[in-house]
């Protein structure tokens, strides 16, 4: 805040306590704030030096070799179906959340009576607060029966010919996953657009309105197009959230160990959930170590995902700040 | 002779027309599906909770394996004490990091601290869950008897990195809001910076940092990924011991949700609901709260 600090030049009159306070006050808030990133960096290398025997052992091609045995005597571990299980259902959720959340921004924006608009945004963002755990417990016990009797065969009797659809349906499997991903994920993506949207200046929505366009054209051709960007960082926040999503993911995909599907009724497996589900049984050092390497990938993806996000974020702010 | 006017659009703007209603009401839809997805999942919570939350529930630990009857205390009490510790280790850090940015910092400083914190918040919680099981976990730590197995105080740890970054911004974001005339009021009165600081801004962000607390509180104690490395083996019965491990809510769930035993659901579903009642209300009175303090120090300036 050098807008507030004393004016500089002025005979020094304060007393000793005054600076010596300043200068331990100054101490400690500096303190914690070095501590809070050494946290960081405390996190970032001792995930490194926990995987570290798999990766001298294993090397990169861990991340797309396709077994994972723990027999003891024939122990081989490799990444590819968790990574592919990774990008496959939070990809498959960002699918269904991203344009759902963008209708959503746009409902609270521009189209819902203002009445209502305050109360639907903060049941918007409730669905944030529930805890993934409880996600996974009604995806277990009432979403997966209900996908295998219901959604599944519907599916599968439509479209069937594509493979995505193909086989039985499942109580458990990566269909599941994604729309517990896209649920967790929505309210995340729909409150950053909503905030975008409502910085769209006013006077320009009405001079396309005044041009003769429809609410629709308004809402494409001016709204979105002039936050695009920002739309964009959103998507990747909740992609940052889906990717790193271990527990209710857990429940509902099934953990299988094979090769992945096709199949999107089949079960499957991520990153996070294959840590998450072998908490208690890993057993050998080289058995930790592998799972300490797949949380290296899962951190390593999250990261470039969310520094990129943050990056288009701040530029837009910048600019948005900048611009007027 | 020129055509009767018709009120009737065709051709191209009809189709323009079509398209706007299509769209419109694809986005209420939208909406409906949000609100929806709360609805269902709060009301199956509700339904399913019913038969098993009595007196019981919350003061006897689990029943025998098969049973049904028993309860969730010594999950109560853990996750009590764990939400508890950590955030006796988060709120002052996060505080004094946000009062760092705020105050004391450059701002190129500044704003690597703000990156590096919304990196921390994306972290997935579980890599959090394997940090903390590496530190103190794995290897002995010459501390509060922690180390080689499983604590209270190692849970505390995870949940406080969970909220750190969740106390820091909301903090950081009502400090500056807290008008610099303010500032500017206590320099001329020859207040010296530091009691400027912990007189003037602290107090009027005290509101802020209620608030950003207890959504951090709200978040710390549904968390489950960061539980399982570090807090999950527990017994039957409640502990108040830190340096050992407990059941907490979410680790009860999580295990309850995967049992092939009914009575087990039946105990997940209410402790869902437990967790969710807490969740929701405090979440919801922290966000009413802060709008009000947004609102207060808006009209100051």
């Amino acid at each position: 805040m050098d807008a507030a600090a004393p004016p500089a030049g002025l005979r020094r009159t304060r007393h000793l306590g005054d600076r010596l306070g300043d200068n331990a006050l100054r101490t400690l808030t500096g303190g914690a704030a070095f501590l809070a990133l050494l946290v960081i960096a405390a996190i970032i290398w001792k995930v490194i030096d926990g995987a570290w025997p798999a990766v001298h052992h294993f090397g990169l091609p861990f991340i797309w070799h396709d077994t994972w045995n723990p027999v003891f005597g024939h122990e081989a571990y490799g990444a590819r179906n968790f990574v592919i299980g990774t990008l496959v259902t939070s990809l498959g959720a960002m699918v269904i959340a991203a344009p759902l959340s963008i209708a959503i921004g746009l409902f609270l924006t521009e189209l819902a009576p203002a009445a209502i608009r305050a109360p639907i945004a903060s049941l918007v963002e409730m669905l944030a607060a529930v805890p993934s755990v409880v996600v996974g417990l009604w995806g277990i016990l009432v979403l997966g029966p209900f996908m295998r009797s219901e959604i599944e065969p519907f599916l599968h009797s439509a479209f069937g010919w594509i493979p995505l659809f193909s086989g039985d349906p499942q109580q458990s499997g990566v269909l599941v996953a994604i729309v517990v991903l896209t649920m967790m994920a929505l309210p995340i993506i729909s409150s950053v657009c909503r905030e975008l949207f409502l910085s769209v200046p006013q006077d320009v929505k009405e001079a396309a309105i005044g041009l003769g366009a429809t609410r629709w054209e308004m809402v494409r051709d001016v709204v979105v197009y002039n936050v695009r960007g920002g739309v964009i960082a959103g998507v990747i926040l909740g992609l940052g959230r889906a990717l790193g999503e271990a527990i209710a993911v857990t429940q509902v995909i099934g953990n299988s160990l094979g090769p992945f599907h096709i199949s999107l009724f089949q079960s499957g497996n991520t990153l996070a959930s294959q840590i998450a589900s072998n908490y208690q049984g890993a057993g050998t050092n080289l058995q930790v170590a592998s799972l300490v390497y797949l949380a290296l990938i899962l951190l390593v993806i999250t990261f470039v995902a969310n520094f990129v996000a943050q990056r288009i974020v701040h530029r837009f702010e910048f600019v948005r700040t900048g611009g007027s | 002779m020129s055509e009767p006017v018709t009120l009737q659009a065709r051709g191209r703007a009809r189709r323009r027309l079509r398209v706007n209603r299509t769209a419109e009401l694809a986005s209420v839809l939208a909406a409906l599906v949000a609100v929806g997805f709360l609805a269902i999942l709060v009301g199956s919570v509700l339904v399913r909770a019913f038969h098993a939350l009595d007196w019981n529930f919350f003061t006897k630990g689990p029943a025998v394996f098969g049973q049904s009857g028993g309860g969730i205390a010594p999950a109560l009490v853990g996750t009590l004490l764990l939400v508890l510790i950590a955030t006796a280790i988060a709120l002052p850090v996060g505080v004094l990091v946000a009062l760092y940015v705020s105050e004391f910092a450059p701002p190129r400083i500044a704003n690597q601290i703000k990156l590096w914190l919304d990196v921390l918040n994306g972290f997935p919680s579980i890599v959090i869950g394997i940090f903390v099981f590496a530190l103190a976990v794995k290897t002995k730590v010459p501390l509060l008897g922690i180390g080689h197995h499983q604590s209270v105080f190692a849970g505390s740890f995870a949940l406080s990195i969970i909220m750190l970054p969740l106390v820091a911004r909301t903090t950081m974001e009502v400090l500056a809001l807290v008008p610099n005339s303010l500032r500017e009021a206590s320099y001329a009165l020859g207040v010296s910076k530091w009691r400027t600081v912990l007189s003037v801004i602290v107090p009027s962000a005290l509101g802020g940092i209620v608030t950003g607390t207890t959504l951090a509180v709200a978040r710390a104690a549904g968390e489950t990924a960061p539980l399982l490395f570090t807090c999950a083996i527990a017994g039957q019965l409640v502990n108040w011991d830190p340096s050992l491990s407990t059941a907490s809510i979410p680790v009860t769930i999580f295990e309850y949700s995967e049992s092939p035993d009914r009575h087990l659901n039946a105990q997940a579903w209410a402790a869902a609901f437990v967790l969710i009642a807490f969740v929701l209300v405090t979440s919801l009175v922290s966000r009413v709260l802060l709008e009000r303090q947004r609102r207060k120090l808006g009209r100051a300036s």
